[in-house]
């Protein structure tokens, strides 16, 4: 202790608190980016249905029962999820879950394209639910990219984040951001509602709108930044709290410079020569 | 003049010190203090040091000229304009390229001027304590005195004590002129008369989705957990109603939703009636501040406003569970029109979004 308390004496002391504060509150950003897996649709027979049955068995029976019928509080019955369920929660890694838990996040998948697509010709030959959408369906040639950001702003901003960096839900839940989203995983979420999000089948947003969307989602995702940093772009909280605790960090640094006590060197000099 | 005392009545008898006048205690300036230790010589002795804090100031002045030339030659050379960039070039990009030339160059330029003065003041001026006095606050004795006695002359000369009449027709002629700039608060517009009490809804208007505008049957809404906004048929560029008339539809599954009791002014109101096949219709405004709320989650049921948090339970009458929101979100009666579209029954029967004056 005592090394410390000569330590807080130094000169330097004062510039050593302030840059350890500025790092403990600093804001570190990291981006992902995950591998789009390409959506080549094979088509629906028995034999995929049959293969998809054996790998629906061996990774995810365990949880939703060995006839996609479900276990009581914790895992959903699949009858009626429909194809697109499972395209997403499987391409985009949450499912299978690592843990029982109200959202999943993204991570990597271990299962090929095929394989998610024959569990996913399973679970809807089980009755019901959305069908995985083609290529052309969510091609974003000619849409019109300005009515998909009008859509944006209405049904998907207020979780997602008008840039579609993600945001906060209620009782710590978040949406997550949509920066590595494929077109299909998109389509599929709007179609299907994982986990908190409502659904917007295509009755409500129709598969024109849709496409629109992911127009504008890819397209702001591909946007020059004009002010200079994204900062994640989420928006103003990122940007008050750099602009408090950097530049207000950096300010308190520079006061400390020009008030601080100048160490006369004429005076020590002169007591050395005595 | 026995309001102003001789400066003997100030230093022998302490008065009880009025709020804003100097006290009369002796000021810091005045109890001599150890006598300060000598100034040093105009020169700095250490010749070293100075000759290199002197090459650094120069280089910083030098840095600050080039980046000042920088600055002006960003603003020639970078070009923004749509018409001016060259051809193929993202206007946004060339904005952002101007911008970051633009600051980062003026930025350089000021800091290493400052930083350059800094040092200068630092490490090559010799460090000698200055000291300016104050004067004291109020004017002398005497000059109170003789403005007092100009004062009194002047209101003698121009009869004001002596003629009431006159006196008072030139206060009144000035109080309209004081009034005037409260009259001006009028122009902040027509008082708001009902129009908070009422949106665009009512019998029969059909729901339409914002931005596809599209008409909706309840089939278009058949999955539980959907949700979309929807505004009233032909008012897509009406600002005004739009600010009001946002609504949310919500489907649920069967059973899902239980119904509190609304009361709209002493009578109970059967809100289970207002729905359709299940779906449900709140305003998107929040009560709270106004916020558009649409953050639904379609496993808890909570409507959560991104502003403040006001959370909402849809499946509970729009109930307030959380946060500042004073009220429940007002629900709007639904109908199906005559081709079977989803259609307000009537207007809100409450009045939308946040409190105001008179809301009760």
């Amino acid at each position: 202790m005592s090394s410390i308390k000569s330590r807080r004496r130094h000169p330097a002391a004062g510039y050593a608190a302030v840059a350890g504060g500025l790092v403990v509150f600093g804001v570190l950003y990291s981006t992902l980016s995950g591998g789009n897996a390409s959506a080549a649709a094979p088509a629906g027979n028995q034999t995929q249905i049959a293969q998809g049955k054996s790998l629906f068995v061996e990774s995810c029976a365990s949880c939703h029962g060995l006839d996609a019928q479900g276990t009581a509080n914790i895992a959903p019955s699949l009858v009626g999820a429909g194809a697109a369920a499972v395209y997403f929660q499987m391409s985009t890694g949450r499912m299978p879950a690592k843990e029982l838990s109200a959202e999943n996040d993204r991570k990597p998948t271990t299962f090929t394209n095929a394989q998610i697509y024959a569990i996913a010709a399973y679970v809807a030959s089980l009755g019901g639910g959305p069908a995985i959408p083609a290529p052309s369906q969510v091609s974003t040639v000619g849409a019109n990219t300005a009515l998909g950001e009008e859509l944006f702003s209405t049904n998907c901003a207020q979780c997602h984040g008008f840039a579609g960096a993600g945001g906060a839900l209620t009782y710590g839940k978040t949406a997550p951001s949509l920066n590595a989203s494929t077109p299909t995983q998109i389509y599929t979420a709007m179609l299907t509602g994982p986990e908190a999000m409502p659904v917007f089948g295509d009755g409500t947003v129709t598969p024109a709108e849709k496409r629109d969307i992911i127009a504008y989602i890819i397209d702001t995702r591909n946007e020059a930044n004009p002010g200079g940093f994204s900062l994640g772009r989420t928006g103003t909280t990122t940007e008050g709290l750099l602009g408090w605790l950097g530049g207000l960090g950096f300010l308190v640094l520079i006061a400390m410079w020009l008030t601080a006590k100048r160490r006369d060197r004429v005076q020590t000099e002169a007591k050395d020569q005595s | 003049m026995s309001e102003f005392p001789e400066e003997e009545e100030l230093s022998s008898h302490p008065r009880p010190r009025v709020i804003g006048t100097p006290s009369t205690a002796p000021k810091a300036v005045d109890v001599p203090t150890a006598p300060p230790p000598p100034a040093f010589s105009a020169d700095p002795p250490d010749v070293v040091h100075g000759r290199r804090a002197e090459r650094l100031v120069a280089a910083l002045f030098i840095l600050a000229f080039l980046a000042g030339c920088g600055f002006i030659a960003a603003y020639v050379g970078l070009e923004i304009g749509i018409a001016t960039i060259p051809k193929g070039a993202n206007a946004v990009v060339a904005a952002l390229r101007s911008n970051l030339a633009l600051g980062s160059s003026l930025a350089v330029a000021l800091l290493a001027l400052g930083t350059g003065s800094m040092i200068w003041v630092r490490h090559l001026t010799p460090n000698i304590e200055i000291e300016e006095e104050r004067h004291d606050l109020p004017s002398e004795p005497a000059d109170r005195r003789a403005f007092q006695r100009e004062f009194a002359e002047g209101a003698a000369i121009s009869q004001v004590t002596r003629r009431p009449l006159l006196r008072r027709t030139m206060l009144l002629a000035t109080l309209p002129l004081a009034v005037a700039p409260l009259v001006l608060l009028r122009d902040l517009g027509p008082l708001p008369q009902t129009d908070l009490r009422h949106t665009v809804w009512r019998k029969g208007l059909r729901a339409v989705t914002l931005g596809g505008l599209n008409p909706l049957t309840p089939a278009d809404i058949s999955t539980p957990g959907s949700m979309i906004t929807v505004i009233p048929e032909g008012y897509q560029d009406d600002e005004d109603a739009l600010a009001k008339a946002g609504v949310i539809l919500i489907k649920f599954a069967p059973g899902e939703m239980s119904w509190p009791d609304r009361y709209d002014g002493g009578t109970l109101v059967a809100t289970m009636n207002w729905t359709i096949d299940n779906i449900v219709a709140y305003s998107k405004i929040c009560t709270h501040l106004g916020c558009p709320v649409a953050l639904y989650e379609q496993t808890t049921h909570h409507i959560l406003c991104p502003c403040h948090q006001s959370t909402f339970d849809a499946s509970n009458g729009a109930w307030v569970i959380f946060g500042p929101a004073p009220r429940p979100l007002p629900q709007l009666p639904l109908m199906l029109d005559s081709a079977g579209y989803l259609a307000a029954a009537s207007d809100f029967t409450q009045p939308v979004g946040p409190s105001f004056w008179e809301r009760g």
